[in-house]
């Protein structure tokens, strides 16, 4: 007895091609994690530029190699910057700010100072040369 | 007299070549995605909460800097004194360029105050001190 041969007709089913891309297409744009910076923009001022700042609108923020702050001669902690500065920025808004460090000071503790001036709302932030 | 409609079209639309076009989308997805182009240091970015958006990617020149000094442009160890020369270079080439600063957190501001002059010199002055949301 002899079997007989079926012939299976070859072509591949493309109904579901175009879900099979769709998964494909989905799976990409969901794994892609889209890194943005993230950080505090600041503009330095530029070189040898030197302004004549009235004494009234300008406030100086002094940082300690231990992390301390001295805001306009007086010492404050770190968290009651925003406070200050807002109700400065309220007297007067044309208000400088110039953040000074000591060299041994941290980089965090410039990074939450400069974080507080902008929860302020601060925008006139002055970066002082250090040793003048 | 009796009228026929002459087209025999038919009411589907063709999806023969629906995976075509989605392979497409696919590649072109996969083409503009800009992943990480730089490998930079490793470095602990500081902490805080009032953080933004750089609003473009494009225009952007990372600078790494370690907590012992080392300073990283573009996947080169660099002397400081070099920096000026290299970001002078790249601010002609782009003039809307913003400097993003991925400095480790327990660097001192010696390092930082270092950079800040040599970055004045070359007149790029766009920074953006990259950190971490605060929890």
């Amino acid at each position: 007895m002899k079997a007989k041969r079926r012939i299976r007709p070859g072509d591949i089913p493309t109904a579901s091609m175009a879900d099979i891309a769709f998964l494909l297409l989905i799976f990409f744009l969901v794994t892609t994690t889209i890194d943005m910076d993230k950080g505090l923009a600041l503009v330095l001022p530029p070189m040898g530029e030197q302004k004549e700042v009235p004494k009234k609108n300008l406030s100086t923020i002094l940082i300690s190699d231990r992390g301390k702050i001295l805001l306009d001669k007086e010492p404050v902690e770190i968290k009651d910057i925003k406070r200050i500065v807002k109700e400065k920025l309220a007297n007067n808004d044309k208000l400088i700010i110039s953040v000074k460090t000591h060299k041994r000071a941290k980089y965090q503790t410039y990074v939450d100072v400069l974080d507080q001036l902008k929860q302020a709302n601060a925008t006139r932030i002055s970066i002082a040369e250090p040793g003048i | 007299m009796k009228f026929q409609a002459k087209t025999k079209a038919s009411d589907k639309i063709p999806t023969a070549s629906m995976p075509d076009i989605i392979f497409m989308l696919l590649i072109f997805f996969m083409v503009t995605t800009v992943l990480r182009t730089y490998e930079g240091l490793n470095v602990l970015l500081p902490q805080a909460r009032k953080i933004e958006r750089l609003e473009t990617k494009r225009h952007v020149a990372h600078i790494f800097l370690t907590k012992d000094g080392l300073i990283s442009i573009d996947d080169k160890i660099v002397p400081t004194d070099n920096v000026k020369h290299i970001m002078y270079e790249k601010r002609v080439a782009d003039p809307q360029l913003i400097v993003s600063l991925k400095a480790d957190r327990n660097s001192v501001m010696e390092l930082i105050n270092e950079l800040h002059s040599e970055l004045r010199e070359a007149d790029a002055l766009k920074v953006n001190y990259s950190a971490k949301t605060a929890p």
